[in-house]
């Protein structure tokens, strides 16, 4: 049973997590976008068995008012253990390699919206000597690759940023996770052909509170994803340039 | 948003083709060219839940529960919620679904569409009576909230109502007061039909459940042996045991078969195997609901062993008064043609006014048999068992039908003009093309 802030709880990942939390009889504070869909999953976890749940808006690009959220996070929960951070977009990579403005927006929204939360939390568990910070990143963040790298950079902002932190907070016994779902069929990737690969949030959702669970640093989801990327990440940039993948 | 995707019904046939699109788009209902139809899991056999050349509104994602009053089990949930993922919530609580099908991978809003029913009936009647509230979706964006006293009209139409009256968005149900888990499950043996109807008087006012496995090989005299089950709560606190939070890793077949496993040959060397495994009368044992209930559950799957061609399940209802004789008679067909079913149940049905307008479930013994798809015999086979039905004044479970005629549906079921008026303008399916136009 922890407290629990959710920045985009509204995303199919969190949702899955969250309900896994809630039957745990966590205290959730839920923060998204969408008021209608949040208050959906709010009574949602609460029928689950969440022993409290709140929700809040707020749009992460909206980078200074997020100490605002989360001291109200902070005092509705009494106290938070966990800041599972789960937001983000998927650009279309077409479009935004010729739109600067495009590709800002993935990177304001990933790479951005989440060093905001990361600030914050970072700050917080460091005074308290305690906690976790969990952070959805991506397998698109181990290399740039021509068919997404404007997400894939946003996602290796994130990947940067964690590994800093968690060196940071490593004294001060605060648990840092990088989760990297490899292909997860949600509403974000509703237009991609699916095949053998391709795993169900509720799979991810599982991953995730094991790896939290299991004072992880580093989470590949599913777990055959540690071994494709190891791979990709070896080889050669001569060859790599070559795949075009 | 829109995609084509190949989806099924359980029996695998009839083949179809759609657009898929997702409750996300529900806004979108209304500028949909092509006719839409709510689909769930996939669990209805033939054609309820399929819209050939249409558009399919995929229901899984509303699948939140809205609130759960612990002290008087009513729960309310979207229209996507499954059975098992309700049951997994209640019955650590104490709490059971009123009436529940062979299989707990249902959505909600599916049971309310086809009145769904369980071996229960005889004391609880179907699904529908149970459901308190109920939301519509219409495809001009209006929403109905319909109970026995407001939209009474809509609430009727919609249980039991196909699918066609619009979406159902949430429900609210009367649960069961359980003290535990367990069910008291005693089988006995019987060695014709007239035990089924001797067996079914006497365990109707003590049992809360009952239903009887038929082999539908058995010839002559034997016609009607098989096993009959029945079952009930334990109230007792003291019989709790741990209930799993999940159900554990269940087996699954993972592609279809080329072809049917279910022949003549294996059919009887199964039969035979079970009935002889039920001969003694057994002493009551406790089990598991999952176990008591959903036996077909433990195989992912299960209708992928039919092969590439699929299956036809014909659930029939024979009335009360003429009971014995066509049920009788059906059997005789049956274990003559060459055809086996794997599955033959037979259950009587209380008298327990169903609540929705189309409705299947009404006083009488219902007998359900799956057929593996051969080509015309296997067709030609149902529809002589069809006039046995029709002559006997009874009816097929549309949730279970791919091939009745448009006759034998308006004869079966002479209230259907009633629902046309509720049936929302950008809906139809594939079964009520069938059986109306």
């Amino acid at each position: 049973m922890k407290n629990i802030l959710v920045i985009g709880a509204n995303s199919a990942i969190a949702e899955a997590t969250i309900r896994l939390w809630a039957e745990e009889g966590s205290g959730l504070y839920l923060v998204g976008r969408n008021q209608d869909k949040l208050s959906v999953i709010v009574d949602d976890a609460k029928v689950r068995g969440a022993k409290l749940v709140e929700s809040d808006i707020w749009d992460v690009t909206d980078f200074s008012d997020f100490p605002r959220i989360f001291k109200k996070a902070d005092e509705c929960l009494d106290g938070i253990d966990l800041v599972f951070v789960a937001h983000g977009v998927l650009d279309e990579q077409g479009r935004s390699e010729i739109d600067f403005e495009l590709a800002k927006q993935t990177i304001d929204v990933n790479g951005l919206g989440c060093l905001a939360v990361l600030t914050e939390s970072a700050k917080y568990f460091e005074s308290r000597r305690a906690g976790c910070i969990a952070v959805i990143s991506s397998v698109a963040g181990d290399r740039g690759k021509p068919s997404n790298y404007i997400y894939g950079a946003s996602k290796a902002m994130v990947d940067a940023l964690m590994e800093g932190i968690r060196g940071r907070l490593h004294g001060s016994n605060v648990q840092v996770l990088t989760i990297k779902p490899g292909f997860v069929d949600t509403p974000m990737t509703k237009n991609f052909a699916k095949n053998a690969l391709w795993a169900s949030p509720q799979l991810i959702a599982r991953d995730i509170v094991k790896a939290i669970n299991g004072k992880k640093d580093i989470c590949y989801t599913p777990g055959y994803w540690r071994l494709i990327m190891l791979v990709i990440r070896c080889l050669p940039r001569v060859v790599f340039k070559r795949l075009n993948m | 948003m829109k995609s084509k995707a190949k989806v099924s019904s359980w029996g695998n046939y009839p083949p179809s083709s759609h657009d898929v699109i997702s409750q996300e788009n529900l806004p979108l209902i209304h500028d949909q060219t092509k006719k839409v139809l709510p689909y769930g899991n996939g669990r209805s056999y033939g054609d309820v839940c399929l819209n050939d050349n249409g558009t399919l509104i995929d229901t899984r994602c509303l699948d939140h529960f809205i609130s759960f009053d612990e002290h008087s089990g009513v729960i309310s949930c979207e229209g996507g919620v499954l059975f098992s993922q309700i049951l997994e919530l209640i019955v650590p609580k104490g709490w059971f679904l009123p009436v529940t099908p062979g299989t707990q991978y249902i959505t909600l809003g599916g049971a309310i569409a086809n009145d769904v029913h369980g071996k229960n009936h005889h004391n609880a009647g179907a699904f529908g009576r149970h459901i308190r509230r109920l939301e519509l979706l219409r495809s001009d964006g209006s929403r109905l909230e319909c109970s026995a006293t407001k939209n009474a009209q809509w609430f009727k139409a919609s249980i039991g109502g196909l699918g066609l009256t619009g979406l159902i968005t949430w429900a609210e149900i009367q649960l069961l007061k359980v003290g535990s888990p367990l069910i008291e499950q005693q089988s006995k043996s019987m060695l014709d039909l007239t035990h089924f109807f001797e067996f079914s008087r006497e365990s109707a006012s003590t049992d809360d459940y009952s239903v009887a496995w038929i082999d539908c090989l058995a010839k002559g005299s034997e016609i009607g042996k098989g096993v009959f089950f029945t079952g009930k709560h334990i109230h007792s606190s003291q019989a709790q045991v741990h209930v799993p939070k999940r159900s554990p890793l269940a087996l699954s077949v993972p592609v279809d078969l080329p072809g049917s496993v279910f022949n003549r040959f294996s059919v009887g060397v199964f039969n035979r195997l079970y009935y002889g495994a039920h001969l003694r009368q057994r002493d009551p044992e406790n089990v598991h609901y999952r176990p008591f209930f959903y036996p077909l559950d433990k195989l992912q799957h299960w209708n992928r062993l039919y092969g590439k061609r699929g299956f036809l399940q014909y659930q029939c209802l024979i009335p009360s008064a003429d009971q014995e004789p066509a049920i009788r008679e059906i059997l005789r067909l049956i274990s003559q043609s060459t055809s086996g079913s794997f599955l033959a149940v037979l259950k009587q049905f209380g008298d327990i006014p169903s609540p929705g307008l189309l409705s299947f479930p009404r006083a009488g013994t219902t007998l359900a048999l799956d057929f593996p798809i051969k080509g015309k015999e296997t067709f030609e086979l149902l529809e002589s068992l069809d006039s046995i039905v029709l002559s006997a004044g009874g009816a097929i479970y549309p949730a279970k039908d791919a091939r009745m005629s448009a006759t034998m549906f308006k004869v079966s079921f002479p209230q259907w003009e009633e629902l046309v008026p509720y049936i929302d303008p950008k809906f139809s399916s594939s079964f009520w093309r069938r059986v109306t136009e």
